[in-house]
Order: C-alpha cells, then sequence, then structure tokens
C-alpha cells in the first residue's frame, strides 16, 4: 500500500522533472524534451494500473494550477486548447503502454519495452491527440493527422530510449520494474 | 514551487471556485458552438475586457499564459490564408483565444489549495475502487515535495555530464534520474511504514 502510493507519487514527480530540466540533446544533435518519456516509462515500469495512477496525478495537479507541462505550461487553459487530446490521453496512454508491457513480460525486456512503448505512448496517445486537434482547431480527422505526422519521428525514437532505459533498471533492480512482477 | 495564482489578489479570486469551475464548463462549451465571426470576436473582446478590469498586471500574465497557442494561430493563419476561408480561420481562432484565456484566468484567480480540494471532491468516488482519499492527500504531497528535488538533482547529473564529456547533457542522465527515484521511493515508503502507515 505504501509502496505503490509512493511509487506512483514519486514517478509523477519525475515526469513533471523530465518536462521542466532544460531540453536534453540526442547524439545526433537533436534537442527532445523527455516530458513524454516519462508518460512511457510509467507504463513500462510501473505497469498499467500504477502507471495511469502517476499520470492522472501529474495530469490532475497541472490542471490545478502547477506549472509542470513541458515549457512551464498548466492550468486550465489545457482543456480547451488544440493539445487537449494529449491531455486527456496521456493516462490512457501509460495503462495501454503499461498493459501491454505486462501481457509480454515473459519476452525479451527490450522488445517487449518497445513494443508497449510504441503502441501505447505513441500509437494510441494520438488517437485522442488527433481527434483534440481535429475539434478544436476545426479540421478534418485526415487534416489534423498531417500536422501531427511531423512528431511522429521524435516519439519512436523516445520508444526506443524508454525501451533501453527500463531495460537497464529492469537489471539493476529487477523487483522495480513491476510491469513484470 | 510557484504555481499559476496570480499573486495580487483581484475581486475574482473570493469566488468560490466551484463556482468559477462550474461557469468555466459552461461557458467553454458555449464557445465551441460559436460559428460566425462577429460573435467569436466579440466573445474574444469580452474575455480580454474581463482580464483589464482586474488590472494590467492580470492582463500581463494573461497575454503570456496563452505563448503557447501562437504556433497553432499561424497555422490557422496559413492554413486558411491558403483555403480562402477567412471567417472560419477568424471564428477557430477567436475561439480559441477566448476559450483557453478564460481558463486561465480562473486558473490565475483560483488558490492552488482551492483546486486541490475540488480535486480531491471530485476524486472521492475512487474509494470504491480502494484509491482513499487520504492517500490521495499523501500522494499529492509528496509530488510537490519531490519535483524540486529531481529538478536539482536532474542539474547535478547535467553538469557532471558536460565536465566529463564537454558536451550538452545527453539522455543518458534519465536513467540515473530514473534509479535515484525508484530508490527514493522505497526509502520514502518504508518511512511511511515505520510511521504508522497510511491509515485507510
Amino acid at each position: 500500500m505504501e509502496r505503490s502510493v509512493v511509487l506512483i507519487a514519486l514517478f509523477a514527480a519525475l515526469i513533471a522533472a523530465l518536462g521542466l530540466i532544460p531540453k536534453i540533446m540526442l547524439t545526433s544533435g537533436v534537442p527532445i524534451t523527455a516530458q513524454s518519456m516519462g508518460i512511457m516509462l510509467a507504463g513500462t515500469i510501473l505497469g498499467a494500473k500504477r502507471g495511469m495512477a502517476a499520470v492522472a496525478l501529474f495530469i490532475g495537479l497541472t490542471l490545478a494550477g502547477l506549472p509542470l507541462l513541458a515549457g512551464g505550461r498548466g492550468g486550465l487553459g489545457l482543456l480547451s486548447s488544440p493539445t487537449v487530446g494529449f491531455i486527456i490521453g496521456f493516462p490512457i496512454a501509460a495503462f495501454v503502454t503499461g498493459y501491454i508491457a505486462e501481457r509480454l513480460k515473459r519476452t525479451n525486456i527490450a522488445f517487449a519495452s518497445i513494443i508497449a512503448a510504441f503502441l501505447g505512448g505513441v500509437v494510441v496517445l494520438y488517437i485522442p491527440g488527433v481527434i483534440g486537434m481535429a475539434v478544436v482547431l476545426g479540421k478534418s480527422i485526415n487534416e489534423a493527422t498531417l500536422l501531427m505526422m511531423p512528431f511522429v519521428p521524435g516519439d519512436v525514437l523516445k520508444a526506443c530510449l524508454t525501451a533501453l532505459i527500463t531495460q537497464a533498471v529492469y537489471r539493476a533492480r529487477p523487483t522495480s520494474v513491476l510491469a513484470r512482477g | 514551487m510557484l504555481s499559476l495564482t496570480h499573486p495580487r489578489k483581484t475581486p475574482l479570486h473570493s469566488v468560490p471556485a466551484s463556482y468559477k469551475l462550474l461557469f468555466l464548463c459552461v461557458a467553454a462549451t458555449a464557445m465551441f458552438a460559436i460559428s460566425t465571426a462577429p460573435v467569436a470576436i466579440s466573445v474574444l473582446l469580452v474575455v480580454m475586457a474581463a482580464y483589464l478590469m482586474l488590472g494590467w498586471d492580470v492582463a500581463k500574465r494573461g497575454a503570456s499564459a496563452s505563448r503557447g497557442l501562437w504556433p497553432f494561430v499561424a497555422v490557422i493563419a496559413i492554413w486558411h490564408a491558403h483555403s480562402g476561408d477567412y471567417e472560419q480561420g477568424i471564428v477557430i481562432t477567436a475561439r480559441l483565444l477566448a476559450a483557453v484565456s478564460l481558463s486561465n484566468l480562473v486558473t490565475m484567480t483560483t488558490r492552488l489549495q482551492d483546486m486541490i480540494d475540488c480535486l480531491s471532491t471530485v476524486a472521492r468516488p475512487l474509494r470504491h475502487v480502494g484509491i482513499s482519499p487520504k492517500s490521495i492527500a499523501i500522494a499529492i504531497a509528496l509530488v510537490v515535495r519531490f519535483i524540486p528535488e529531481f529538478l536539482d538533482r536532474a542539474e547535478r547529473l547535467s553538469l557532471a555530464y558536460r565536465a566529463r564529456s564537454g558536451r550538452r547533457a545527453s539522455w543518458r542522465i534519465i536513467l540515473p534520474l530514473v534509479f535515484s527515484a525508484l530508490d527514493d521511493a522505497e526509502a520514502v515508503a518504508n518511512a511511511l511504514r515505520a510511521r504508522g502507515g497510511i491509515e485507510r
């Protein structure tokens, strides 16, 4: 009980911190924000339910008025902005990522994590994300999808990094990767 | 940790949070039904007037709070200049700015604690699925306590990385950050348990 609550809370804090640190560099010199990677990691490490709880806690506090979203954004305005679908989709993405990671727990951890992070953190996340953008900007689903395309390569890359990080965590602290518990 | 609440008290600060949230739900929903440019622009002007009535400082903070929308406004402007459907472009832009600014106004004039209280009220039915209000309260306190801690740690990790490599910090600093968070979680959970745990 205590362990679950604390893990959920500290992961929520970690997701916030990942959005607030200056953009980090990939080896090629491409800057990325690590926050959506935090969403994927919540799923691959904490599993479906706790991962979703951590992300929901993070989103709840952001909407309540803490400027925790990447770039120091927060508040209720997020719910009327074009990115509303991603805000709503984050907890769902963490849940699906965790669920798939749990299903694949008998396979290689890097493989399981990359599949889970890609399906949950990219495919499933983009569904509400694109719908939200289409509704708020008054565009069709196809047009909104087109607008989101430039962000797909970066998110696929984050799914790969999520797998590397999850694998390293699993090697050093097997009991901490609850998705495999 | 700074919250987004405006530090100077305005008359709106004393309106109960639940009223403001309810009003915002209705108003933001209604705004998305707007389909003509004159109505959309009038609504946006009303929201801007509300900001200015509360003071220049509030208006300035409000303007900077919606800076994240400019890329979208630019996309809409280019899109509709290209398609020639100017009225639709104006409607979309005006109602977007109005809805987001109005929501930001509620955030700016409500104390974080009042917002969290509303959040806890909404989350109360979760106790039926085993999530007690007490554990939510502890989790919120822990998040707020640990964000500056993790930020500080990330800063030190990236300084150390730069000292060793001479390059800007890469994604590699995330791994030790995750480890430190997991280790802290075990320690804090033990400390909580030693003090009697989280009562249900």
